[in-house]
């Protein structure tokens, strides 16, 4: 029953002349840096009373948001942003870590364009709703990639995996689920980190505190302050382990260190909480990158891993990764992925269905992931490459100092250790586009920018910066 | 520098050895073992209780349970057709191709906010293409996960900052009966919930008067959910003279309105008939959220495509709101996912697909129409005791019944009808086919012992 649009049009004429804005909010300022905020005291204590004002909230009354302050840029994103803006033609993308091909590109990989195609192209697919755990059959087989096709855990049904939005969603949702049910509520991250890892799980409700990790002196492992660190931790405390190609410092633990890491942990009782976003991209072998997360499930004890797609299938955009959490029996398995539930119905109900659906279409058949793992060691392959080139590039430049861990670090990132005014001098002088930890992305770099780095480089550390 | 493998199956041999199971109980506290002694007894999550089903998605669960040929499932609001088929609209499939077609086409990451085109499209379709709050800059739109992510981001966004100290309050309104996820969705956020009287039972329709004392009732400056048309599960909406009247008594007090749009065009069938309410609010130059989901309108449920729009007194406001945004959605899941949200895009944007929406979109809504109108008569037909003419006069994709839980339990048991509990049902689920038996169900319900 609704009004004819002149009637509407006339309403709201008239309602446009009552609106005399006098009236403002004693709470409400447009300038953040105003008045100390007071109590309503000119509204009365009892604020169930309706304030005798004209119809406001209209044309004058101030922004009851008019004090929220400007958020700073994204660290990470914001280098991206700054790289679009500079006109210079020699300008280098290091910053955000997405895989770019020789020739500076994004890439999409042959088994995606396919799986696509094979999607669209089938008259039954639907988009309905996926379950709030998401796709199942996506769930199955992104259990199976990281802890094994012949993983005891999954066979004896202990593993439950529950799609979510590529790794930081993972994480989210593994950390609100800790913060509800867990009884220990600080969870441990290397230091450095990956910058949004403790905003996530703050926000999240668990308290944050570090392990030491990198050794700035030999820029390697501080496997030392580690053991101590983690031998300190409280008993039953959460520990966020990056599974492969540490980020942002690609150091990563040997195996016999990470068997050393397994054993103090489970005899503390530490929880291992694994962030997957590189398996297959750090050393070109899905198996071998999996090796740490499957060392921990092999003792029959309990973690969370959260795994992303974003990199490895070059899916960025699409969102697509899962968190499986490894449990004693499947009884508890059961339990706890119906709680998972209740944390992501309140959070978004249920996954985006495109991008796992591309991931199943191609873990599924045979010789599509075969097609995979050769795109996928190409992209390793190429970024341990460049590696190589830019190594060789400072040697020739007689660049001062050890850059052997240039070619010793793991996955899309070289911690370069550069300080900030070194980075800010190449970015000023060079357009070199990086964060300011002196992480560069080896992914950005090609044959043809390689020289010019190097040049950065080299001026950065020998110049009077 | 990693070990070769017969070296770590060698090493993973011997650790295996040492694993003797334990028997394992359940305890609550696992205290910690001596250093290098076995994995501890028990799973640190024994204590985990099972959660209940989700009473909603558990109606297709039980559904899909049931063997019964004549079985019907009214729960979930997705779309069927005639035939009882989920439905992939033509425009979306043509959208598809040109996406997949496109050798340009890449899968980077959104920005935090997601796909800039994408929001410009979406706040012009719920505010209007001439909104003057556009115009000024005054509107800040995100992309988000459906309807439900972007009421979760706008909660998050205001508990943490929509406060001053004791002046406003970090309660939310919200009506009763409304969605089953929304209190969940704001509590979480770290709202406080609360209720205003929405339906009157005795009539069916809407509790105008209990509406108006509650909210004029609530404190100033708090929070107000208003479903922006087709009422979810009551079907039930305020006039327009009613919105009005709603308008003036929140703007007086301070009321910050936040809107759940999640049938924009499959109410009436005209998208801008079914925006009113909202861009009343809008013409008057206030501030207000506004939830927009693609999921129904445009058949991308599974999608996940929506988007959060804040109204800003002005433009400086909104871009600081906008970056603090951004500080919500990064830490929950980074950027928002391209697919959904290319295919609205590529829609919105060009007139003649956008044409095309429309009509499919209003042959949707015109079935569920006819299907109010079928099942309408069908009881009239059957003689069906009890005033029906609610399922003609309420609006959108459900119809509250009036039906009590144990008629719900008796339909579901006795005729195989798959409905919530709370006596709504999707008409999206009926059809020409399903309605006598729907009918039949219903009367044996209402007269039966039950």
């Amino acid at each position: 029953m609704r009004l004819n649009d002149g009637s509407v049009a006339r309403r709201l004429s008239t309602l446009g002349k009552h609106l005399v804005g006098d009236h403002y909010y004693d709470c409400t300022t447009t300038n953040s840096s105003s008045d100390p905020i007071t109590p309503m005291a000119s509204q009365g204590a009892d604020d169930r009373t309706i304030s005798p004002s004209p119809t406001s909230g209209g044309i004058t009354g101030g922004s009851v948001f008019g004090h929220v302050a400007q958020a700073p840029e994204d660290p990470i994103l914001g280098v991206t942003v700054a790289y679009n803006k500079d006109p210079s033609p020699v300008k280098v993308n290091l910053g955000v870590g997405a895989y770019r091909t020789e020739e500076g590109k994004p890439l999409v990989l042959n088994v995606v364009r396919r799986a696509e195609q094979l999607l669209l192209n089938d008259p039954n697919r639907i988009k309905e709703y996926l379950p709030i755990t998401g796709l199942a059959e996506f769930n199955k087989l992104s259990a199976k990639l990281i802890f094994g096709q012949d993983s005891p855990a999954i066979q004896e049904n202990r593993v439950t995996t529950v799609q979510c939005l590529s790794g930081t969603g993972s994480l989210r949702v593994g950390a609100e689920f800790l913060a509800k049910h867990y009884h220990e509520h600080t969870i441990y991250i290397p230091l450095p980190t990956w910058g949004n890892h403790p905003k996530v799980f703050t926000i999240a409700g668990l308290t944050v505190k570090t392990y030491r990790y990198y050794d700035p002196a030999t820029r390697g492992l501080n496997f030392q302050g580690l053991l101590e660190d983690l031998s300190a931790a409280p008993s039953g405390a959460i520990v966020l382990l990056h599974a492969c190609a540490h980020n942002p410092t690609g150091v990563d633990p040997t195996l016999d260190q990470w068997e050393h890491i397994r054993q103090l942990m489970r005899s503390k009782g530490l929880l291992p909480f694994f962030d997957s976003a590189y398996q297959g991209f750090a050393s070109g072998s899905l198996d071998a990158d999996a090796q740490p997360v499957r060392l921990f499930v092999a003792d029959g004890g309990e973690l969370l891993a959260a795994q992303s797609y974003a990199k490895n299938m070059g899916l960025y955009g699409e969102r697509v990764g899962a968190l499986s959490i490894v449990c004693k029996t499947r009884d508890v398995a059961v339990r706890v992925e119906s709680q998972l539930k209740l944390v992501i119905r309140p959070m978004y109900s249920n996954p985006p269905i495109h991008g796992a659906s591309i991931v199943a279409t191609i873990l599924r058949d045979r010789e599509m992931y075969g097609g995979w793992t050769i795109e996928l060691k190409a992209m390793a392959d190429r970024i341990i490459s460049m590696r190589t080139q830019l190594h060789e590039a400072l040697l020739a430049r007689g660049t001062p100092g050890d850059w052997s861990h240039i070619i010793k670090q793991i996955g899309m990132f070289t911690f370069t250790g550069l300080n900030t005014d070194q980075v800010a001098f190449m970015t000023k002088e060079y357009h070199i586009y990086m964060t300011s930890d002196g992480r560069i992305s080896m992914a950005g770099l090609s044959s043809r920018t390689v020289p010019h780095l190097a040049d950065a480089i080299h001026a950065a550390v020998t110049g009077a910066v």
